[in-house]
């Protein structure tokens, strides 16, 4: 029989179509997210601070190799020792750029284009607002991962070109990094789904400071046996694994002969970290994004314009 | 197992079938009933029921807070209704697809300040997944009045420009049904001339209008229906004829003899106050009425100092309607 009328196919059209449309709409709302941020000069204001952290880091280094400190010259040894140590603080500080960037990037989006009416002309052609939303995620995720690979990357090789240090796994580390970025930017998306834009990025950045020093509490409540303070610091990295991505990063950044070196007396230390990420802790990160994404998506859903 | 020639249906009545489905009416551009909507303890809308049929211009009008836009947003998926259907060129308002042919212009209208105006509609026609062409959507630039400006940022556009571009994204991916919410608000005079053109240039071509806006006489000249809001309700709805009752006609006449009387009781229901006449005129009046009426007053040697044809404008209803509701509630 074959009419013409009557559809027989084992594969469902319709199914196809709409992973196509939704495919459609994710890339075109995250090049359009992107295209926002390179012409809102966020990306000359990025690439502005970069440079300048990249130039005053390098004129640092540069000096640590060649003058003398309070305890004399220092061998090639100790320089690769502070210099792996001053990486993990600077490292911390463009983390801080990129993270405070996209927090400020992905908090108004989604409220600041209600408030200001952008999003009924968009939500109301045939798309969904999920994937609007997933659309503007990865639109941010991949600017804020590309900021960290390319400064992260231009940092090493400052360090590398003056103390001749290349830090152990950079690849992990950027993808820590950038993992990092990418749960904050999680986090910013779903305040801005229910509080107003600049609340939800300010929330956002506090909430990123609150668990960084959290995770200094914890350190040193380990290194003084006391449970009940290290425990802060556990919990804080399980609610927003931010300062847990950045412990595995610094991990893979420092240099492995600096734990044996600097032992039990700088245990507590922030910019020192003293494992490697577990893949429990990784796949816990993982399930975080996507809860706080899928709950941000519901929020957004659920939502009257 | 039952007989091939059983399960196969027959060729001919398939096609007859599908024949029949092809020539049903479409469904209408929208259809809603029972909408409701409360924010907190506040009513937004209460029971709205509205049809917009294929090609039809439907004006919405009513107080300001009266819920027409929280209508319009329910309509397009915008607000979800706390209770209500809403069908969209005959589909669930929830299913997606459905806003695949609806343009809309917000009473909010803001669009992506960095990007050009050519860049938004390639943005909403990427959005739509529709197929128009470059050309098609600089026309519609053209159309509105912004073919000059289709390079430059929206950064630097008035209110009116923008206004106009967000009319240029409700017409450019090829809509059957187009919801405007205020569409003039910012607009000089000729803007709201051009608006009025291209919503009867859409009629023309079969699209469906709903059309909210606070010029009456905008509504009048250009919608088949109109549905009044008040209170979140539907205070009335009709088309212009329904709702703004009979024409009339008011005549000055002197030398009025007995057979010029009879002509005119014969045109209508005559009311007289000193020289002046009023006749009014049947509903089904073709528009000849007055004009053989003047003829044959003239062959009858009638002094005629004025016809002037008088009907209660749209803003007299819709008064009319709003102040009753008023008295209603108050009492």
């Amino acid at each position: 029989m074959s009419t013409g009328i009557v559809n027989t196919g084992a594969v469902n059209p319709s199914v196809v179509d709409s992973s196509r449309t939704t495919a459609r709409v994710v890339l075109t709302v995250a090049g359009l997210t992107l295209r926002e941020a390179s012409r809102r000069k966020v990306l000359r204001a990025l690439i502005a601070l970069t440079v300048a952290l990249l130039a005053l880091s390098g004129w640092g280094f540069s000096r640590l190799a060649v003058e003398e400190t309070n305890f004399g010259t220092l061998t090639s040894g100790q320089a690769r020792l502070v210099a792996s140590q001053l990486l993990n603080l600077v490292m911390f500080g463009m983390s801080l750029i990129a993270a405070l960037g996209t927090a400020f990037l992905a908090g108004p989006t989604v409220s600041g284009e209600v408030e200001s009416g952008i999003a009924l002309s968009v939500l109301a052609r045939p798309v969904r607002r999920w994937v609007v939303l997933l659309g503007k995620w990865l639109g941010l995720a991949v600017f804020g991962s590309g900021f960290i690979v390319l400064a992260g990357l231009a940092m090493c090789l400052v360090v590398q070109l003056t103390v001749d240090y290349w830090p152990p796994n950079i690849v992990a580390a950027l993808a820590l990094l950038a993992g990092q970025t990418i749960v904050l930017l999680t986090l910013a998306l779903l305040l801005s789904t229910a509080v107003s834009p600049m609340a939800s990025g300010v929330v956002a950045v506090g909430l990123f400071g609150a668990t960084w020093v959290a995770g200094v509490v914890g350190g040193i409540g380990q290194a003084l046996g006391n449970e009940g303070v290290e425990r802060v610091g556990t919990v804080s990295r399980m609610l927003l694994p931010t300062d847990g991505l950045w412990r595995g990063a610094m991990h893979a950044l420092q240099d492995p002969s600096a734990l044996l070196s600097f032992g039990r007396e700088l245990q507590g230390f922030p910019f020192l970290s003293e494992a490697p990420l577990t893949v429990a802790y990784l796949v816990w990160s993982v399930v975080w994004v996507v809860m706080v994404g899928g709950l941000a998506a519901l929020a957004f859903s659920r939502r009257d314009l | 197992m039952a007989e091939p020639t059983l399960m196969a249906p027959d060729e001919a009545a398939v096609r007859a079938a599908a024949q029949l489905v092809a020539d049903l009416p479409p469904a209408p551009a929208v259809w809603c009933t029972g909408l409701r909507k409360r924010y907190g303890r506040q009513v937004a809308v209460e029971e709205v029921s509205l049809t917009v049929g294929r090609g039809e211009v439907v004006g919405l009008l009513g107080p300001n807070g009266a819920g027409k836009t929280t209508v319009i947003k329910m309509l397009l998926g915008l607000v979800r209704p706390d209770a209500g259907e809403v069908m969209l060129l005959g589909r669930p308002a929830g299913d997606v697809s459905a806003r695949r042919a609806v343009g809309y212009l917000p009473e909010l209208f803001r669009y992506q300040p960095w990007l050009t105006a050519a860049e938004v509609l390639r943005l909403h026609v990427r959005l739509a997944g529709v197929p128009v062409s470059e050309d098609d959507q600089l026309a519609c630039l053209d159309l509105v009045g912004l073919g000059a400006r289709t390079g430059d940022r929206l950064g630097g556009f008035s209110k009116g420009m923008q206004q106009r571009l967000g009319l240029a994204v409700a017409l450019v991916a090829r809509p059957e049904f187009v919801v405007l919410d205020e569409p003039t608000s910012a607009l000089d005079p000729l803007g709201r001339v051009d608006v009025r053109d291209i919503v009867l240039s859409l009629r023309e071509r079969g699209v469906a209008v709903l059309l909210n806006s606070h010029l009456i006489g905008e509504v009048e000249r250009v919608c088949d229906r109109v549905v009044i809001l008040d209170h979140g309700r539907v205070a009335a709805s009709g088309t212009l004829v329904e709702l703004l009752g009979q024409h009339e006609v008011r005549l000055h006449l002197t030398g009025v003899t007995a057979a010029v009387e009879a002509r005119l009781a014969a045109s209508g229901r005559v009311a007289r106050e000193g020289d002046q006449y009023t006749v009014a005129l049947d509903a089904g009046d073709d528009g000849t009425t007055v004009p053989d009426l003047v003829r044959d007053l003239a062959a009858l040697h009638v002094r005629i100092h004025a016809v002037e044809p008088a009907r209660i404008s749209l803003e007299e209803r819709l008064l009319g309607i709003l102040r009753a509701g008023q008295e209603d509630t108050a009492s």
